[in-house]
């Protein structure tokens, strides 16, 4: 188990920091304020809060992760098909 | 800015109001807005007329102040801009034109530190409400098709979110229309199943309730009821002897907040459970503006009844949920009378994106507890050791037993709505929303004791998951500032700098 995490580990880092960077990348396009800085410092926290892990529980936080990035970008969910928007609440 | 303006300056302010009292204070209001939306011309115009040294002292201050930090970042925002052009475009082509716009607009909207009347709807909660508003339109009850069901199944799981972080069973959750009507819902519902056998006519609440409670009450009182209004110390806490005390064989409901909506004081929840168990008195709570913001479980704090917003938790507007305990089951009559929706007590066709917005907030909220709290007071720590470091300041309610997101505080020989005006660039309240419209001084401040001076220049400042630490940074830096120009105005601030107690003044009416 764990030879098979520690070669997977480099590359797992780099999908972990290109995560980091696109949840960062798309936060910043919240046009309002209060968001786009709540986007910022969450996504900060929340990867500094989780820099020791190393194990699988690190999977379900990057998971979430995914998640989230999926709802930056504004893409649906498979099953809800058809619905268009653009992901502004606050003006 | 009292000890940062020389005694000089405020010698010659002192001449000038004396000179023009009823001009002095327009003339500064006047420059303040101005000085709030276009800097430049204020500066201009000061130059042009006749004001003594100290007004455009003074005026230059309030420049100062005006000058938007958001400057730099609107700047900054536009640079990045054109560097992500690219990015957007799966979006639509309008998409980037609309987005510059707005961020155009932006800094022109006031800073929101109003959290405590409602709150933003967090993106996040907007994302799992948008299929319910277009693909999934089914009736929630609709048993007899897919449609109904996909609902149905939507609904139940928001349910549980709701139940989850209350520490609550799914099916004791009761959808309403929002807090108010939870409230009516609880303390007339119990009151009138109760009161039907003539022996239970008897209600128990506070005096700095929310007005829905306050007014159910009172039209219970109409019906027959007697009420009991417990009093609270001067930090907002009743006392539990005197609750005790207050209840009687006949006693079918106690109704105490949680947190309070204008001072934010935490009543000691677990003892009034405890008391209401013992004497075997339901207990409600009005827990709109405590639910997911301070840890609450329903089963350790003996409560029976509860009412929650959604929209104070970053969720929708219009919708809401009372927690009704089935086990010792709580019994009331409807509100509402239909299709028998909610185990029939509040019939009526329920709106699945709101519900299902409402469940995702609360989802998020049992996730996120932690660390907005832990941002939340840092924040509220920062605003109020600067704003308590200001002379003449104090804050209303308990010190040790309030939320950190509502800081109430009063500035002496300031008048609130004045101080509101002065600080159009920050949206704020001098008490509840639904009583802002009125010049009363608030009642839950007259009933800590407070003079009508103190709680006419009270303000609240609502801190929240979306509050940043340069926006707190302003609000401090403005209202430092603009209360002691304000004071500068002030005949009163004058005697007492002078070391006169104003209570020892025989005012004389002409």
């Amino acid at each position: 188990m764990s030879a098979v995490q520690a070669a997977a580990r480099p590359e797992s880092a780099q999908k972990v920091l290109s995560l980091y960077r696109q949840l960062l990348r798309q936060g910043n396009q919240f046009s309002a304020y209060n968001f786009r800085e709540y986007a910022k410092r969450r996504t900060r926290d929340a990867f500094r809060e989780n820099k020791g892990v190393r194990t699988a529980e690190g999977a379900g936080a990057g998971a979430e992760g995914l998640k989230d990035l999926q709802m930056l970008k504004g893409k649906d969910e498979p099953g809800h098909g058809e619905t268009m928007r653009q992901k502004d609440t606050g003006v | 800015m009292a000890n940062l303006a020389p005694s000089v300056l405020r010698q010659a302010s002192r001449l000038a109001s004396k000179s023009a009292i009823s001009t002095a204070p327009r003339r500064g209001v006047q420059a303040l807005s101005r000085a709030a939306t276009a800097p430049a011309p204020a500066r201009g115009a000061c130059k042009r007329c006749y004001v003594t040294q100290s007004k455009s002292d003074n005026a230059q201050v309030q420049v100062d102040t005006a000058i938007r930090l958001d400057r730099a970042e609107l700047e900054k925002a536009g640079a990045v801009l054109e560097t992500q052009n690219g990015s957007t475009t799966h979006v639509s082509p309008m998409a980037d034109v609309l987005k510059q716009a707005v961020k155009m607009d932006e800094g022109q909207r006031p800073i929101y530190l109003d959290m405590q009347a409602t709150t933003p709807l967090d993106p996040r909660v907007l994302d799992a409400m948008l299929p319910y508003y277009t693909g999934v339109f089914g009736n929630p009850h609709s048993r007899t098709h897919a449609y109904g069901w996909e609902s149905e199944h939507a609904v139940e799981q928001a349910r549980e979110h709701i139940a989850k972080l209350i520490g609550a069973d799914p099916k004791e959750i009761i959808f309403t229309s929002g807090a108010t009507e939870s409230n009516n819902m609880s303390i007339k519902g119990v009151a009138r199943f109760f009161g039907r056998s003539g022996k239970k006519k008897h209600i128990i609440t506070s005096q700095t309730e929310h007005k829905c409670v306050l007014d159910s009450c009172r039209h219970l009182q109409d019906e027959g009821f007697e009420v009991t209004y417990l009093p609270v110390n001067n930090l907002g806490l009743i006392d539990l002897d005197e609750l005790k005390a207050a209840i009687r064989p006949e006693t079918a409901l106690v109704s105490i907040m949680a947190v309070n909506n204008e001072i934010g004081v935490i009543q000691p929840m677990a003892e009034i459970g405890k008391i209401c168990r013992e004497n075997k008195v339901f207990f409600h709570t009005d827990a709109a503006q405590a639910v997911g913001k301070i840890p609450l479980d329903v089963n350790a704090l003996n409560i029976d009844l509860m009412s929650i917003s959604s929209h104070k938790i970053y969720g929708p507007k219009g919708i809401g949920a009372c927690y009704v305990r089935r086990r010792p089951r709580v019994r009331l009559e409807p509100l509402i009378s239909g299709g028998g929706q909610e185990r029939g007590l509040r019939s009526g066709t329920l709106a699945p994106a709101l519900v299902v917005g409402f469940g995702e907030a609360c989802r998020i909220a049992a996730e996120e507890i932690e660390y907005d709290s832990k941002r939340i007071k840092y924040l509220s720590d920062r605003l109020l050791n600067g704003l308590l470091a200001m002379e003449h300041t104090n804050q209303n309610g308990d010190p040790k037993h309030f939320y950190p997101g509502c800081v109430n505080v009063s500035f002496a020989y300031v008048e609130g709505e004045s101080l509101l005006m002065a600080l159009k660039d920050i949206a704020l309240s001098s008490g509840s929303a639904c009583t802002s419209a009125s010049l009363e001084p608030s009642y839950v401040l007259r009933a800590l004791g407070n003079s009508d001076e103190n709680a006419h220049s009270s303000i609240r400042f609502g801190i929240g998951r979306f509050t940043t630490e340069a926006e707190i940074d302003y609000v401090l830096k403005a209202v430092t500032e603009r209360v002691g120009f304000l004071r500068e105005l002030s005949p009163l601030w004058e005697l007492v700098q002078e070391g006169i107690d104003l209570n020892t003044i025989e005012w004389t009416q002409h």
